[in-house]
């Protein structure tokens, strides 16, 4: 974890150094285009990596009753029978994160009253559900407001987005509601991997290093509106610069902007060789994106291998004498009749 | 076997957590916390690669001189052949939603059983060979290599994960542990490491066409025998039909049924429902086996073992297949079968039920039909006269199997058969039951006597939700639709919730069952008295005609 925690800050030292010492044009202008490019080119070729390997068998998880007897009422979404279930399954999947709406958590006990003895309870835990919700939609949004740096005019959504977001009008620059409810998502990601014992068993730099990331973009960008205010104006001419490739100068921007675009390269350069991925690989996933239908449509599996299997006339050649004192049909007669 | 622990015990006993990181810790393998290995004749005879004599307590396993290359180049190959494998592999966020979803986790609290943990075995190993972070990075990515002690952790864990689906459903990208564990079970095949419970059967049902090793003439003995004990309870001794050609079904059930209580009631059941439907069927000593433990030791193999059952409808000219009640057979039949080894034979048709015309589309293509489909289809059409009052001495709950639970969506029609056949009926608690249900913690071939407190351990949330409707509800009876359930529920329910008797589904149906020209029923199918049966029971005979 400290690793991680380590290796985020030394990032972001050598960014706001390097900016500092006249190096800015290196953070603001070469790294992120080599970091969208690496990101793009990245996931495309993850992707395809995914694409060649076939589909052998159709495997969905069934999460409900299937399509069956008419009278027999099927879960057209958890066990889709049609490609339109499965879009639904899917929306769901991707948009409300349905799977982990079912978490629960277990506990088993020696003695339990109701069962006068040993029992299981099972609570209902929503906490992962609502937090991994909240980061995912928080981070969109933020995203989705950065496209005031972006465009010139600002698009209306974006000042619309604002608006909404900073709903509550606390202070001066508004209180964007996003940041901070990101800030505390990514804070129970982190904190949950510290302090529950079976989530640090299985928590590995590649799961902490990621929200230390996050966690330094989001406390960097925090920083430039709220604290150390950067001068906005300055900042969307610097960045129009970038998206259009055609950079201009850097002087005059703070050191700390600098920190903030080092980081979201670094998340973009990590993202594509990462368990990141999964933005990508849940639309692969063969357990949730096909169709129970595999008694009414055959699947096909490109590397079928030949049958090989021990045959009837095989069978029969083994048992043919019992089989006939047996008295049952045989395609030949045996040699000697039976008995 | 060693002594049991008590259930208390069990739940009191389960270790904290190691302190060590879990790449530095590595299993013990005492007795009882393994699978005896398949012997090396079995393995040869199926013409496994590398069959050897191994130990599993042993230190040395008798790998062949290049392992290391064999796995790595079987690995990279299910990589090429599996979708679903890379994505495993690359897009766990390790979350831990699915930790405490596991009933080995739950039953043994070792880290190692938790889902993820259960992946990251194996994409450690991924990550060395096939992700640039961690041929970089190695270790500090959770990356590591091939050793022999690795080999020996993937065996102890891929055979404590029965392939119940249940994590799958909780992820959020819907990961699937039992593929990764069907894959590593791959992996250990290619190097000769295999479990005795799972290839004996498999070297049974490839060379006689059942996991017994029944041949034709004792099979046919057997199903006479259960035939003759129908006629002892119900007056009406029914057909048996062998290897009919030109039947219009085609009926296959596990071997287990045939052979093992209780098991052998729910093949009565059967026999009975057929003989009253006056069904023209077959059943066939050579597809005499629904399920497939080939599909616990690689996809060929299940493919192999499956291609029997389009084989002998070919052979014996049949219209559909049925087919019996059975969990994993289920899975393989809904999700693999048609694609192992369709499509259907020429002379096959869409299904339709004899009785009811009712016709199955749902199974257009594999043109195979569950039980369940076909006895709830029955009950709807009012075509069965049933009298669920003789099963009015039990309290029953019913078990879903994880394969027609979470690899079928077959959940209501057993519910509506059961209702329809008993009074009473209760529901366990809402987590343990449908597409939540837990495994009887021993599917997967790990119903072995060997590592019987593992299984125990695994049925735990099993049992404590069988015992929780017990105290509360008075529940005295389970019923499930899988032959390996019955197999392994009966010492479970023994264990966690004694005085709880298991059945086959169309056991119930069959007691329920008013046949036509019987006598009045005095006892069950297993020839205990029915309570009530003696004092109004007068003139003997019921269901006329």
């Amino acid at each position: 974890m400290f690793v991680s925690l380590l290796l985020v800050l030394l990032i972001g030292a050598i960014a706001w150094a390097g900016s500092a010492a006249g190096f800015a044009s290196l953070f603001g202008v070469a790294l992120p285009y080599l970091a969208a490019a690496v990101f793009v080119v990245g996931m495309i070729r993850r992707m395809v990596y995914w694409a060649k390997s076939p589909v052998p068998f159709r495997i969905p998880t069934t999460g409900g009753q299937e399509q069956s007897l008419d009278f027999i009422r099927q879960a057209k979404i958890d066990c889709p029978g049609t490609q339109a279930g499965v879009f639904a399954r899917m929306f769901l999947e991707v948009c409300l994160f349905r799977s982990l709406f079912r978490n629960t958590e277990a506990d088993a006990r020696a003695g339990l009253p109701a069962n006068s003895g040993p029992g299981s309870v099972y609570y209902s835990s929503k906490w992962l559900w609502c937090f991994a919700l909240l980061f995912h939609y928080c981070f969109l949004l933020v995203f989705l407001r950065h496209f005031r740096f972006f465009a010139e005019p600002t698009p209306q959504w974006v000042t619309w987005l604002e608006t909404l977001d900073g709903l509550m009008q606390i202070g001066a620059p508004r209180f964007f509601m996003t940041g901070g409810i990101l800030l505390a998502a990514l804070l129970f990601l982190l904190g949950r991997r510290v302090f529950n014992g079976r989530l640090r068993c299985i928590s590995l730099v590649n799961d902490y290093f990621p929200l230390w990331l996050l966690l330094g973009i989001v406390c960097t960008g925090i920083c430039l509106r709220y604290f150390d205010k950067t001068e906005i104006a300055m900042v969307k001419i610097f960045i129009m610069g970038v998206t259009q490739f055609s950079p201009v100068s850097a002087e005059g921007i703070a050191p700390l902007f600098f920190v903030h675009v080092a980081l979201v390269s670094t998340l973009l350069l990590y993202f594509p060789f990462s368990k990141l991925t999964h933005m990508a690989g849940v639309f692969f996933s063969p357990t949730r994106n096909a169709a129970n239908d595999s008694r009414r449509v055959r699947h096909i599996n490109p590397w079928n291998p030949p049958k090989q299997y021990f045959t009837y006339a095989e069978y029969e050649d083994a048992y043919r004498d019992v089989m006939a004192e047996a008295g049952l049909p045989l395609e030949k007669e045996p040699d000697r009749p039976a008995g | 076997m060693a002594k049991l622990p008590t259930p208390q015990e069990l739940i009191a006993t389960r270790p904290p957590f190691p302190e060590e990181h879990w790449l530095d810790v590595r299993p013990e393998f005492a007795p009882g916390s393994f699978c005896y290995p398949a012997k090396k004749e079995t393995m040869e005879l199926l013409h496994m690669p590398n069959p050897h004599e191994w130990d599993p307590a042993a230190e040395d396993w008798g790998l062949p001189e290049n392992w290391e290359r064999i796995l790595c180049d079987a690995f990279a190959e299910r990589l090429e052949k599996h979708r679903s494998l890379k994505l495993f592999m690359d897009i766990c966020v390790r979350c831990g939603a699915c930790a405490d979803k596991c009933h080995f986790f739950l039953g043994t609290n070792d880290p190692k059983n938790m889902p993820v943990l259960r992946a990251e075995l194996l994409r450690s190993l991924y990550r060395r060979d096939h992700t640039v972070l961690g041929k970089l990075l190695g270790r500090t990515v959770g990356a590591r290599g091939w050793d022999k002690s690795v080999v020996k952790e993937l065996f102890h864990y891929a055979y404590q994960c029965t392939e119940c689906r249940r994590c799958s459903l909780f992820c959020p990208y819907g990961i699937d542990t039992a593929e990764i564990t069907m894959i590593v079970r791959e992996l250990l095949h290619e190097v000769g490491l295999g479990t005795h419970w799972i290839m004996d059967p498999v070297k049974n049902c490839s060379f006689t066409g059942n996991h017994l090793g029944i041949q034709p003439h004792s099979f046919v003995e057997i199903v006479e025998m259960l035939a003759d004990d129908c006629e002892t309870v119900t007056g009406i001794r029914p057909k048996t039909p062998f290897n009919k050609k030109n039947a219009e079904i085609l009926f296959i059930t596990p071997s287990g049924d045939v052979f093992a209580d209780p098991g052998i009631y729910t093949f009565m059941g059967y026999l009975l429902l057929f003989h009253e439907l006056d069904l023209d069927y077959t059943l066939s000593t050579y597809a005499s086996e629904g399920g497939n433990f080939g599909s616990f030791t690689s996809f060929n193999m299940a493919k192999k073992l499956n291609a029997k059952m389009y084989a002998e409808a070919e052979r014996l000219n049949v219209k559909w297949i049925l087919g019996g009640e059975c969990g994993h057979m289920w899975r393989v039949i809904n999700q693999y079968m048609d694609t192992y080894n369709g499509p259907a034979p020429d002379n096959m048709t869409l299904p339709v039920s004899p009785v009811t015309g009712t016709a199955f589309t749902n199974a257009a293509s594999t043109k195979m039909v569950h039980i369940t489909e076909f006895t709830a289809d029955l009950i709807y059409n009012g075509k069965l006269r049933l009298d669920p009052g003789h099963n009015d001495h039990i309290i029953t709950t019913f078990h879903d199997s994880c394969n027609p639970a979470r690899g079928m969506g077959l959940l209501d029609e057993p519910r509506y058969v059961l209702k329809a056949v008993c009074n009473n009926f209760v529901e366990m608690p809402e987590n343990t039951i449908r597409e939540r249900t837990f495994c009887c913690g021993a599917g997967s071939g790990l119903n072995t006597e060997e590592i019987m407190e593992l299984r125990m351990r695994a049925g735990m949330p099993r049992g404590n939700a069988l015992r929780h409707v017990q105290r509360q509800f008075g529940v005295n009876h389970m019923a499930c639709i899988c032959a390996i359930d019955r197999a392994t529920l009966p010492p479970l329910a023994n264990y966690w919730a004694p005085g709880v008797t298991v059945s086959g589904l169309h056991e119930l149906v069959a007691n329920a069952l008013v046949m036509t020209g019987g006598k009045k029923r005095t006892m069950d199918l297993r020839q205990e008295d029915l309570p009530g049966a003696e004092e109004d029971g007068a003139d003997g005979r019921e269901g006329g005609e």
